[in-house]
C-alpha cells in the first residue's frame, strides 16, 4: 500500500518536473533537472529496483546534467541572442506530449488481467554462470550481444563529438571552455573526493556481478572523478590523438569481443561461455569495461578539441 | 522452424556481417590515421564477401538462415535471421556501400605521411558503423535488439550529415538528431510495452502471442511513428531536405539509398511479421494515404527546387511515399507474399536505393565540377561531362518508371496490384507521381543540355574512376529492370504461411 513517503515523493516528483519545464532561466531549468533524476533514482529504489536506481542517478542526472550545463556555460560565452522559442512549436509539442501520456494512462489504469515476465527463467539458469544479479545475467549472459553493440555505440558518439572540431585542431586537446577558473573549493574537492570516489567506483563495477551495480555504474563514477580532476586543474586533459587514451576508450570493447569469438572456438558458440569460466571471464569483460566507459563518459563531457581559451 | 536452428558455421556469417565493419572501427582506433587505407582495404572486401556469401547460402538452400546467439534460445536469448528480404537488403547494401566507398577513396584518403587528418578518420568510421548497423537491422528478430541496431544507425547517420562543417549542416544535424531520437524513443516506449503485455521480445513468438487489444493498438501506432519519422514519411520528412543535401556527396548517397530504408524494413517487420493482425485495421490504408501525399507533396517540391541536390533529396521524400504503397496493396491480397505487390515495394526499395545512390553521386560530381549546383547556371554543362548528365538520367529513367528500369517494374507491379485489388485510387497516385518526376528530371537535363547565355566553365577536373563509379550504380539501377514482372521467390523465402490471408 502507498505509504506516506511514497505519496510525498510521486508529488515531489511532479512539482519538480513542473518547475524544470517552465523555469525561466536555463540554467536553473537544468539543475532542477538534476534534483528532478534524483528524487526518479529514489523512486526507483522504492521500486525495488536498485540496478535502475543507480543507473538514473549516475546517467540520468549525473552525466547528462553535467552535459546540459556545459552546452549553457558554451551558449553564454559565444553570446549567441537566445532565439525566443516559437509559441505554435511549443503548443505543438505540449499537445503531442499529452496525446502520449494519455494514452499510457489510459493502459496504466486497466493493466493486463496476467503480468507476464521472463525474471523467472531469468532467476532459472542465472546458476549456470555463477551470477548473482539477474540484471547482470540478462546484460552479460542473455542479451550481451546488446550489452557489446551498445558499447559500440557509446565509442561511436565519442567519434561523432570528435568530428565536430575543425580539421586543424582534429586530435588535439579539448579546451574545458565552460571551466575558466580554479577556486580553491574546487582544488580543495578535486584532492580529497577521488580517492574515495574511485574506491566507489570499483566497489560498484566489483559487486555488480551479485548485488546491484556493474560496469556503467562504477563508470560514471570513475568519470565523474576524472573530469573532477581535470577540471581543477590538477591533471592536464590528455590529447584525443594520444595513444594511451584511445587504448583506454576500446580496451573493453575488445575484450568483450575477443572472448565473445574464443567462445566459437572453445563452445562452437559465438558469446558463449566455456562452462565453469562464466564468471571469471564476465568480470574480465565488466572490469575493462568499466575503465572504458568511464574514459568514454567523460570524454564525452569535455568535449570535442578547440583552441586553448583564456578569458 | 525448429528444424532450422542452428549455430553452424553458416550461422556464422550472421556474426560476421555484424562484427567485421565493427572490428574495423575498433582497429581504427587502436591503430591510428597511419594505418587507417589498410584497414579499408581489408574491411570492404571482406565484409563484401560475407554479405555476398550470406546471400547465396540463403537463396540456395531456399529457408532462412538462423543462429542462437551465446546458445540461449528466445526469448530469453537474442536468435539473428535471415530470411529472403533480408538477404536481399544486405547484397543491395553491400553493393552500394563498396561502389560508395570507391567513389570517396579519393575524397577521404589519409594522406600518406601527415598526421591524422579527421575528415577520413571519421567518415570511414561512420560508414562501417552504418554498415553493421543496417546489418544488425535486416538480421534481427528481436525487439530491443533491434532498438540497439536503430541507434547505432542513428549515431552513424547524424555525424556523416555534418561532415563538411559549418553552420547550416550542423543545424541539419541536429534537427535530424532531433527527430531521430525522438523517433528512437517512440519506438523504445512501444516495445516496452509489448514486453509488459506479452512476455517476450522476439517478433516470431510475439506474433504468436499478440492480441487485438488496445495496449497492442497503443504500442503499434507509437512503434510506426516512432520509425515513420526516422523514415521521413511525409508529413514527418521536415528534417530530410536539408539533411540529405548538407552531406557529403558520398554520405548523402548512402542516407537516402540505404539509411532511410533501415526503418523502414523494420516497420515491415512489425507490420508483417509481428502484428499481422494490423492487417485488419485502417492502419495499411492510412500508412499509403500519407505515401501517397508524400509522392505529390515531394515531387512537387523537387520541381520547385533551385539547387540541385534539394532537387535530389526532395525525390527521396516523394520516392519513400511509394514504399508505403504496398501495404495496403500486399496486406490485402490472399497470400501477401506471393502478391504482385510484395515484390513491386520491394523492388522499388532496391531500385530507389540504385538510382538515388547514382544520382547523389552524379550531383556531387557536378557540383564539383563546376563549383555550384544552381539548377539555372547548368546550361551546356552536359557537354562538358556528358557521362555525369547520362548518369543522372539514367537513374532519372528509374525514378520515373521509364522501361527499361528497376523502377518501372517496381511501378507496374504496384500499378498492376492496385488494379486487381480494385484499389484504382493508389494506381491514379503512381501514374501522376511518375509524370512529375519527368518533370523534375527534365528540368534539369533540360538546362544541362541547353546552352545558356554563359556558357559553364570546370572549376576542378573530376576522375574519370567517380563518374563511372556513379555510372555503374545507374546501370545497376537499369539492369533491375530485367526482373520478371513476377511474384520474386527469393523475397518469399522463410515467410510464415499461415498469415497472409488478412481479409476478415
Amino acid at each position: 500500500m502507498a505509504s506516506v513517503f511514497d505519496v510525498t515523493l510521486v508529488c515531489l516528483i511532479l512539482a519538480v518536473g513542473a518547475w524544470s519545464t517552465f523555469a525561466r532561466l536555463t540554467f536553473s531549468a537544468i539543475v532542477i533537472f538534476i534534483v528532478y533524476g534524483l528524487l526518479l533514482s529514489l523512486a526507483w529504489v522504492r521500486l525495488a529496483a536498485v540496478d535502475v536506481a543507480l543507473t538514473e542517478a549516475a546517467i540520468g542526472s549525473g552525466v547528462t546534467g553535467m552535459l546540459l550545463l556545459n552546452a549553457v556555460a558554451r551558449l553564454r560565452s559565444t553570446d549567441a541572442a537566445p532565439t525566443p522559442s516559437r509559441s505554435s512549436v511549443n503548443i505543438a509539442a505540449g499537445v503531442f506530449c499529452t496525446l502520449i501520456t494519455a494514452s499510457l494512462a489510459g493502459l496504466v489504469l486497466v493493466p493486463p488481467q496476467v503480468p507476464v515476465s521472463l525474471a523467472p527463467s531469468v532467476m532459472e539458469s542465472l546458476g549456470q554462470s555463477g551470477l548473482g544479479n539477474p540484471v547482470a545475467g540478462v546484460l552479460f549472459v542473455y542479451r550481451s550481444l546488446d550489452t557489446l553493440l551498445e558499447k559500440v555505440v557509446l565509442v561511436l558518439a565519442l567519434i561523432a563529438v570528435w568530428s565536430l572540431a575543425p580539421d586543424g585542431l582534429w586530435g588535439g586537446k579539448p579546451a574545458l571552455r565552460p571551466f575558466p577558473q580554479r577556486d580553491s573549493v574546487l582544488i580543495f574537492l578535486a584532492r580529497t573526493v577521488p580517492p574515495i570516489g574511485i574506491m566507489v567506483g570499483i566497489y560498484m563495477f566489483w559487486v555488480g556481478a551479485d548485488e546491484p551495480g556493474g560496469a556503467f555504474q562504477g563508470g560514471a563514477v570513475l568519470a565523474a572523478m576524472w573530469i573532477l580532476v581535470m577540471i581543477a586543474g590538477l591533471a592536464a586533459v590528455p590529447p584525443t590523438s594520444s595513444h594511451a587514451l584511445r587504448l583506454a576508450l576500446i580496451v573493453g570493447p575488445v575484450v568483450f569481443l575477443a572472448i565473445g569469438i574464443l567462445g566459437i572456438f572453445l563452445t562452437g558458440t559465438f558469446l558463449a561461455y566455456p562452462e565453469g569460466y562464466a564468471k571469471p571471464l564476465i568480470i574480465a569483460i565488466e572490469a575493462t569495461l568499466t575503465v572504458s566507459i568511464g574514459v568514454t563518459l567523460a570524454m564525452h563531457v569535455v568535449g570535442p578539441p578547440e583552441k586553448e581559451w583564456r578569458s | 522452424m525448429a528444424a532450422a536452428e542452428t549455430s553452424s558455421i553458416a550461422g556464422l556469417l550472421l556474426v560476421s556481417v555484424l562484427i567485421l565493419p565493427v572490428v574495423g572501427i575498433l582497429a581504427q582506433l587502436a591503430l591510428g590515421g597511419r594505418f587507417l587505407n589498410w584497414i579499408c582495404l581489408a574491411v570492404f572486401p571482406a565484409s563484401f564477401g560475407v554479405s555476398a556469401a550470406t546471400c547465396a547460402v540463403v537463396w540456395s538452400h531456399g529457408e532462412p538462415l538462423i543462429y542462437i546467439v551465446g546458445g540461449w534460445q528466445p526469448p530469453l536469448g537474442i536468435a539473428l535471421r535471415a530470411d529472403g528480404i533480408s538477404a536481399a537488403m544486405m547484397l543491395v547494401t553491400a553493393i552500394i556501400i563498396c561502389a560508395v566507398a570507391i567513389f570517396a577513396r579519393v575524397e577521404f584518403t589519409q594522406p600518406s605521411g601527415a598526421p591524422e587528418a579527421r575528415a577520413p578518420f571519421v567518415f570511414w568510421a561512420l560508414i562501417l558503423a552504418l554498415w553493421s548497423a543496417l546489418n544488425a537491422l535486416f538480421l534481427g528478430c528481436d525487439l530491443f535488439n533491434l532498438y540497439v541496431a536503430l541507434e547505432l544507425l542513428t549515431f552513424a547517420a547524424v555525424p556523416l550529415v555534418c561532415l563538411k562543417g559549418g553552420e547550416a549542416t550542423v543545424k541539419a544535424a541536429l534537427r535530424y538528431l532531433l527527430f531521430a531520437l525522438l523517433g528512437s524513443m517512440l519506438y523504445l516506449m512501444g516495445t516496452a510495452l509489448l514486453y509488459g503485455a506479452y512476455g517476450t521480445l522476439d517478433i516470431t513468438l510475439l506474433a504468436q502471442r499478440v492480441h487485438p487489444e488496445r495496449v497492442t493498438w497503443i504500442a503499434a501506432a507509437l512503434m510506426t511513428v516512432g520509425l515513420l519519422t526516422k523514415t521521413a514519411l511525409f508529413p514527418l520528412h521536415l528534417w530530410l531536405p536539408p539533411a540529405h543535401a548538407g552531406a557529403p556527396a558520398a554520405g548523402s548517397a548512402v542516407l537516402s539509398a540505404l539509411v532511410v530504408k533501415g526503418s523502414f524494413f523494420l516497420i515491415v517487420r512489425l507490420w508483417f511479421d509481428a502484428m499481422p493482425g494490423l492487417g485488419h485495421t485502417a492502419g495499411p490504408q492510412l500508412l499509403a494515404s500519407l505515401g501517397a501525399a508524400a509522392i505529390l507533396f515531394g515531387s512537387v517540391m523537387a520541381l520547385r527546387q533551385q539547387r540541385l541536390k534539394l532537387l535530389v533529396a526532395y525525390s527521396t521524400v516523394a520516392q519513400i511515399g511509394y514504399l508505403f504503397l504496398m501495404f495496403p496493396l500486399a496486406m490485402a491480397a490472399e497470400q501477401s507474399w506471393t502478391s504482385l505487390a510484395w515484390t513491386g515495394g520491394w523492388l522499388q526499395l532496391f531500385s530507389h536505393a540504385f538510382a538515388k545512390a547514382a544520382m547523389f553521386l552524379a550531383a556531387g560530381l557536378i557540383a564539383d565540377a563546376l563549383g555550384h549546383d544552381r539548377i539555372n547556371d547548368l546550361g551546356g554543362a552536359g557537354r562538358l561531362r556528358p557521362l555525369t548528365f547520362c548518369t543522372f538520367g539514367l537513374a532519372g529513367l528509374s525514378l520515373i518508371g521509364v522501361p527499361p528500369s528497376g523502377g518501372f517494374v517496381a511501378k507496374w507491379l504496384l500499378l498492376s496490384a492496385s488494379v486487381a485489388e480494385g484499389q484504382w485510387i493508389w494506381a491514379a497516385v503512381i501514374v501522376v507521381g511518375g509524370l512529375l518526376a519527368g518533370g523534375y528530371i527534365f528540368k534539369v537535363l533540360g538546362r544541362a543540355f541547353t546552352a545558356g547565355s554563359d556558357a559553364p566553365v570546370i572549376v576542378t577536373p573530376v576522375s574519370l574512376s567517380r563518374e563511372v563509379v556513379a555510372f555503374s550504380l545507374a546501370v545497376g539501377a537499369v539492369l533491375l529492370g530485367f526482373f520478371p514482372l513476377e511474384p520474386a521467390e527469393i523475397l518469399q523465402i522463410g515467410r510464415p504461411e499461415i498469415l497472409g490471408s488478412t481479409v476478415p
